[in-house]
C-alpha cells in the first residue's frame, strides 16, 4: 500500500510529495473532474430516459429522424452518426498514441499524434454542427394540433412520407410575416413555414393520396397510419404548420425530444470544442518544447484522460439517442 | 503513471507485444462492436425486437450491454486503469455506478408510473 506513509517521507506529508494513489496531484484531481462530470452527463440522459419512459407510446423513432448524410440525396438512417463516432473513437487512439510517445521522450511524435487528435475533434464538431442544421432545418415539415401533438403526411400508395411541397396550395391573398420596421411595438414575429395552415388543409382536402401518420406507436413499433377519412377528421384539430425544430416545437415528435437532442448533443460538442482547445494548447506547448525542458509529458496524460472521456460520453448519447 | 503496462485483454486471452499494438487492438476490437451496433440498429432483428426482457426489447439490452463493453475497453485502456492502483480504479468505477444505478431506478420507475397516470387517468392529454 504506497498510502501508508514512510518514515523518510513522513515529515512531507503536507508538502504534496505524497502520492497515496500512486497517481500525481493533478492526475488525481483531473479523476475528481471526470466522475463529477460523468455524473452531470448521467444526470441528464437518466433525465432523457425519464421523459422517455413517460412518453413511451409517441416517442420519435430516431431512425427516422436522422437520416441525412452530407452530399448525398435519400435516406441513410444512422451511418453519418457511426461515422462521427468512428471519427471520436479513432481521435482517441491518437491520443493514446501521443500519451505513449511523450512516455518515450518522443516530441516529433507527441506533437503529429497531438495534432492528428486535433483534426479528428474539429471534424467531429463540424459534423455535429452540420447534424444540428439539418435537424434544426427539417424535412417533411407538419402539423401540431390543439394538444401540442404532430400530424405527418404519407403518400397512401408508396406509404412514403410526403412532405408539405408534395401538395400543399398555393393561395393568394395569404398574410406577410409581421416585420420590426411596421409594428407599432417594434417586435418582429418568427418566420413564417413556408406554407400556411389553410393551404396545408386545402392542398391535404384535394390530394386523396395523402395520410395522416399520428405519433403513437402500434404494437410493432411504427407510428400509426390513419385512413383517409380518420385523416380528415383529425386535420381539423390541427392549429399550425411546423417546419424543423427548435426548442419549443418540432416536427419529428415530442418537443422535448428536440429539447434533450439540443441539450445533451449541445452539452457533449461543447465539451468536445473545449476539448479541442485544450488540445490545441498542448499541441503548441509540445512544439516549443515546454514538456521536453520539464523532463516528462504528464500534462498530456491529463489532457488525454479529459479526451477520451469525452469519446466515452459519446459512446452512451450514440446509444441513448440514435440506437435505443 | 505505472511505467510498466499491462498488455493482455479479455483476460489474458490477446497478449500484445507492445502498449503501441495493444492501442491498435483495442481500436479494432471497439471498431467491431460499433459496426455490431450499427447493422443491428439498421437491419432490426424481428425476434430481437419482437421479445421482452424485464420490460425492454432484447435489441436494446443488446445495445446497452454492448455500450457498457465499450466503455470498459476505452476505461481500462484508453484511460489506461488498468496500469492504475486497484484502490483508484474502483474509487473511480464504482462511486458513479452506483449513484447513477440508484438515479436511473428511481428515475424509471417513477415515469413509469407517470406514463400509466397518463394512459389510464381520467384527463385526456390529446385532444
Amino acid at each position: 500500500m504506497d498510502s501508508t506513509v514512510t518514515a523518510e517521507a513522513e515529515e512531507n506529508v503536507w508538502g504534496g510529495g505524497n502520492r497515496p494513489l500512486g497517481a500525481s496531484y493533478g492526475k488525481l484531481m483531473m479523476w475528481f473532474f471526470l466522475v463529477s462530470d460523468a455524473l452531470t452527463f448521467s444526470g441528464f440522459l437518466a433525465a432523457y430516459g425519464f421523459t422517455r419512459f413517460k412518453f413511451m407510446e409517441t416517442w420519435p423513432i430516431a431512425d427516422e429522424v436522422f437520416t441525412h448524410v452530407p452530399f448525398f440525396h435519400g435516406i441513410y438512417p444512422m451511418y453519418y452518426v457511426a461515422f462521427m463516432t468512428f471519427i471520436l473513437i479513432m481521435s482517441s487512439v491518437t491520443m493514446v498514441l501521443a500519451v505513449d510517445a511523450g512516455h518515450n521522450m518522443k516530441k516529433n511524435a507527441v506533437i503529429w499524434y497531438m495534432f492528428a487528435t486535433i483534426i479528428g475533434g474539429a471534424i467531429f464538431v463540424g459534423s455535429q454542427a452540420w447534424e444540428w442544421a439539418t435537424f434544426i432545418k427539417g424535412d417533411y415539415g407538419a402539423l401540431e394540433t390543439k394538444g401540442g401533438r404532430i400530424l405527418q403526411f404519407v403518400k397512401a400508395d408508396t406509404g412514403e412520407r410526403a412532405s408539405l411541397v408534395d401538395f400543399a396550395m398555393v393561395i393568394p391573398d395569404e398574410r406577410r410575416e409581421h416585420e420590426r420596421k411596421n409594428g407599432v411595438w417594434y417586435y418582429e414575429e418568427k418566420a413564417l413555414p413556408s406554407y400556411s395552415l389553410n393551404e396545408v388543409a386545402a392542398g391535404f382536402i384535394s390530394n386523396p393520396n395523402i395520410l395522416i401518420r399520428t405519433e403513437v406507436l402500434n404494437e410493432k413499433g411504427h407510428k400509426t397510419l390513419l385512413t383517409r377519412e380518420e385523416s380528415l377528421e383529425k386535420l381539423k384539430s390541427a392549429t399550425q404548420v411546423v417546419e424543423g425544430a427548435n426548442l419549443i416545437h418540432n416536427e419529428y415528435g415530442a418537443r422535448l425530444f428536440g429539447d434533450f437532442f439540443f441539450f445533451i448533443t449541445g452539452f457533449h460538442g461543447f465539451h468536445v470544442f473545449t476539448g479541442v482547445l485544450i488540445n490545441i494548447i498542448i499541441f503548441f506547448n509540445a512544439i516549443i518544447g515546454t514538456y521536453e525542458r520539464r523532463g516528462h509529458y504528464e500534462m498530456v496524460e491529463k489532457v488525454g484522460l479529459y479526451w477520451h472521456f469525452v469519446d466515452l460520453v459519446w459512446v452512451f448519447v450514440f446509444t441513448f439517442f440514435y440506437l435505443v | 503513471m505505472a511505467h510498466e503496462h499491462k498488455l493482455e485483454i479479455f483476460r489474458g486471452l490477446l497478449k500484445f507485444k507492445s502498449n503501441v499494438s495493444k492501442i491498435w487492438g483495442v481500436l479494432i476490437f471497439l471498431t467491431i462492436v460499433t459496426v455490431i451496433e450499427v447493422v443491428l440498429g439498421i437491419i432490426k432483428p424481428a425476434p430481437l425486437t419482437g421479445n421482452y426482457f424485464l420490460g425492454m426489447k432484447l435489441l436494446n439490452w443488446i445495445f446497452i450491454i454492448l455500450t457498457l463493453v465499450k466503455a470498459y475497453y476505452i476505461a481500462w485502456d484508453f484511460m489506461h486503469l488498468r496500469d492504475e492502483k486497484s484502490s483508484l480504479r474502483r474509487a473511480i468505477v464504482w462511486t458513479p455506478i452506483f449513484l447513477v444505478a440508484y438515479l436511473i431506478f428511481i428515475l424509471l420507475v417513477e415515469a413509469d408510473y407517470i406514463h400509466n397516470v397518463y394512459r389510464d387517468g381520467f384527463v385526456t392529454w390529446n385532444f
